[in-house]
């Protein structure tokens, strides 16, 4: 193997590290941070199974920006739905042919919405970053990284689309490295530029998932505002700390 | 009228202000003396390491309120809640937009408790990844802009994460309340309802007598004896209304209201003096311990007076506290009827009773007024009234059209879940604020303007104190009367028939004409 092909296996190994074990330790923390008072914002679900389908539009569909701003919701739900169709079409590279999967994603729709996709990205990327530089409100709540996060996004999108629509990188060598990476063989990558770019990169956000304002995306299950049942006269909620102040009441 | 400028309503529509640096950054409420720190188990000034206690308290706080913990890392900063608070409209102050007031405290969180922070700052540049050191400067940031939130929730509808400024803003207010830098308005309340029984102060001797007054008045006026009993042990209803409905105007045609419901529902019922205050301010500094501390005295007035039942008054927050959290507090209620919902809302009840035909209206009564509503927040996006979502828009509506012929809503996203606060809620309904206060009101005031100069309203109704207090002293800023404002259960007042009210006269001559 090259020199580069190790160090890029051994970054790749870091930083799925740092995101997974990054991840779960988050989610941990928020799933056994107590929420000791009843806060959904109201009108609010009576049910648990309504709670799931007020989860599900605000995650699927951004209901709450919605009624926020249109630009935003627009820019904001492309982008994300491009990630979603980007993700699919990257899984082709982390498949076996023989996986059970291969055919939901090996297969035209995926591929073109994936390949295509990639325009919603940009289009969604350059909108928020517009917003961001003329909106007067939001450019003066933006930090540096909040800039950076959207130009690094953008590059990783720009880099892979480079790569399919313009500069096509050696497929086959590409998927031999991509594959050996999550079967722990690990393989030689092409020494494309823009393959080199484009997987640094993803990287870098990977490391810095768990650090950052991306948390929002475990976060916003956890948000006691829309996650909670609205049932607080029928059941008693109580959070342990606050069940230990009980103890010296009759 | 003022010593600052208040803005005119010239158009229909809130519109939605350019921003303007530093325009409210003088705005800071008196600070709470020793007496009325320290009965709170605060510490009565500034205390030497007050570095240290904010950077652990916050790290506390974040431990034990997972709302805290989510909010402070998940905000993309997407800046859809940035024109929705009625104190950057109404101010134009940068810092009064939700996610730049949630800024001051999660900057600090940065820089303390994040490994982002925490690197950027080793780097020399925290302010990359908006970390921020905390100094003197802070604090004097978090007393000023963290009192300029009313904790109305309605930047929480429509932030994609479901951020609650309030949450944050409560958190900040517990933090200054550790380092002894309370805000006065707020803890003086708190210490008096504590020591005596409600945030005016009023002892069971003045209580009785303003009851046995309103006893009296009504009689005169209706010539029924409907009753406005204290500490009647065994009654089947204790009701707990905000203290402010004891005296002020129109907070009182409101109570009066309550007793001639209860008295043609044929129920049994008595206020504590005990327990003679609905509001409960400890929710305001963000206090778990002395928001349950003034919720165990509902719960001991309910248990030694015996009664089966606990009935609300018009109140918002303390609706909240009520509806939300009296179970979790000072629950549970298992030796009330079960057959009733624990607490139930004055609106509830009465409209439970319009529902089964119990109630008769004489609508006319009302005629001379043209009404609209105003949601307030904490009953709008904290609470519900009834079984649906949605009920808490619902249902003090068909009370108000029971007894009047004249309503009409205000334009669609000034109410309901995207009601617009009164600006004085939040515990800052305080003189020392009234700049504040005024700007605030500002985007409720074009409503009303709208609907005044398209429908001809006459009368906006409210279920909350603080909205009926903060409207009769701010709305004349704007060019309306201070009497626009009533309570709910005022026109009901107004309008029912009591079923053992002698004939009287008027009502005579027209049988005769006929």
């Amino acid at each position: 193997m090259s020199a580069l092909s190790v160090f890029y296996t051994i970054l790749f190994y870091a930083a799925a590290t740092i995101f997974v074990v990054g991840l779960v330790y988050r989610i941990k923390t928020y799933a056994q941070t107590p929420a000791p008072l009843k806060i959904p914002t109201t009108p609010a679900p009576v049910t648990k199974s309504g709670v799931v389908f007020r989860l599900f539009t605000e995650v699927a569909l951004f209901n709450s920006l919605f009624k926020s701003t249109k630009w935003t919701w627009l820019f904001g739900w492309m982008f994300h739905l491009s990630l979603l169709l980007a993700f699919f079409r990257h899984l082709r590279y982390v498949l076996s042919p023989e996986s059970v999967f291969w055919p939901l994603i090996n297969n035209w729709l995926v591929l073109f919405a994936g390949q295509y996709g990639g325009f919603l990205m940009l289009i969604g990327l350059i909108g928020l970053f517009g917003r961001r530089i003329f909106v007067d409100r939001v450019r003066y709540i933006s930090a540096p990284s909040d800039y950076a996060m959207l130009i690094l996004i953008f590059a990783i999108a720009a880099t892979g689309m480079l790569m399919s629509f313009v500069n096509h990188t050696d497929i086959v060598q590409l998927k031999a490295f991509a594959f050996g990476l999550v079967t722990f063989n690990p393989q030689d990558m092409p020494d494309d530029a823009l393959v080199l770019i484009h997987l640094a990169l993803v990287a870098t956000l990977m490391i810095i998932f768990p650090i950052s304002k991306l948390l929002h995306a475990p976060g916003i299950f956890f948000s006691p505002t829309r996650n909670q049942v609205d049932n607080p006269r029928e059941q008693r909620h109580l959070a342990d700390w606050a069940a230990k102040l009980d103890a010296d009441r009759k | 009228m003022a010593d600052f400028e208040v803005a005119e309503i010239t158009k229909g529509y809130v519109s939605i202000p350019k921003l303007k640096e530093g325009t409210m950054a003088h705005s800071q409420p008196f600070i709470a003396k020793e007496k009325f720190q320290e009965p709170l188990g605060y510490p009565g000034e500034l205390v030497d390491n007050w570095k240290e206690v904010v950077i652990d308290k916050l790290k506390e706080l974040s431990s034990k309120y997972r709302s805290l913990k989510v909010f402070l890392d998940s905000c993309i900063k997407c800046g859809a809640c940035t024109d929705k608070c009625h104190y950057y409209i109404g101010t134009q102050d940068p810092k009064n937009m939700p996610v730049a007031r949630q800024d001051l405290l999660r900057q600090v969180y940065r820089y303390y408790h994040t490994f982002a922070g925490r690197f950027f700052a080793k780097l020399g540049i925290p302010g990359f990844v908006g970390a921020r050191e905390l100094t003197k400067d802070v604090i004097d940031e978090w007393y000023s802009y963290f009192h300029q939130c009313s904790q109305c929730r309605r930047c929480s509808v429509f932030c994609p994460i479901g951020i609650d400024t309030a949450e944050i803003s409560m958190a900040a207010r517990e933090i200054l309340d550790q380092i002894g830098v309370g805000q006065k308005y707020c803890n003086e309340i708190i210490e008096k309802a504590g020591r005596i029984g409600n945030n005016l102060g009023l002892p069971e001797p003045a209580l009785a007598d303003t009851l046995e007054g309103l006893e009296e008045e009504v009689e005169e006026d209706t010539g029924v004896a409907v009753k406005y009993p204290l500490d009647v042990k065994g009654a089947d209803i204790l009701l707990v209304t905000p203290s402010a409905d004891f005296f002020a105007e129109p907070h009182v045609d409101g109570l009066i209201g309550y007793g001639k419901v209860f008295h043609e529902a044929g129920v049994s019922w008595t206020v504590s003096s005990y327990a003679s205050e609905a509001a409960n301010f400890g929710m305001f500094i963000g206090s778990y311990e002395n928001m349950r501390n003034l919720s165990l005295r509902i719960r001991k007035a309910a248990q030694d007076l015996g009664v089966k039942r606990i009935v609300f008054g018009e109140c918002g927050h303390a609706w909240r506290v009520a509806y939300s959290f009296l179970n979790t507090l000072a629950g549970p209620f298992d030796f009330l009827d079960p057959n009733y919902p624990v607490p139930q809302h004055i609106c509830e009840f009465t409209y439970d009773l319009i529902q089964k035909d119990e109630l008769k209206f004489d609508k006319s009564e009302n005629d001379h007024m043209t009404l609209t509503f105003h949601d307030s927040c904490n009953v709008a996006r904290a609470s519900r009234m009834g079984d649906e979502p949605g009920g808490q828009f619902k249902i003090p509506r068909a009370v108000i059209k029971a007894a009047c012929n004249n309503f009409v809503d205000m334009p669609e996203d000034t109410i309901g879940e995207a009601t617009f606060c009164c600006g004085g809620g939040g515990g800052l309904l305080t003189d020392d604020l009234m700049e504040l206060r005024v700007k605030g009101a500002l985007p409720r005031a074009t409503a009303l303007k709208h609907v005044t100069n398209e429908y001809g309203v006459t009368h906006m109704a409210a279920i909350c104190a603080i909205c009926k207090s903060q409207f009769t002293k701010v709305l004349p800023y704007y060019g309306f009367t201070m009497d626009q404002i009533v309570s709910v259960h005022q026109l009901v007042s107004d309008a029912i028939i009591l079923s053992d009210a002698p004939k009287d006269d008027e009502e005579a001559e027209e049988t005769d004409a006929a």
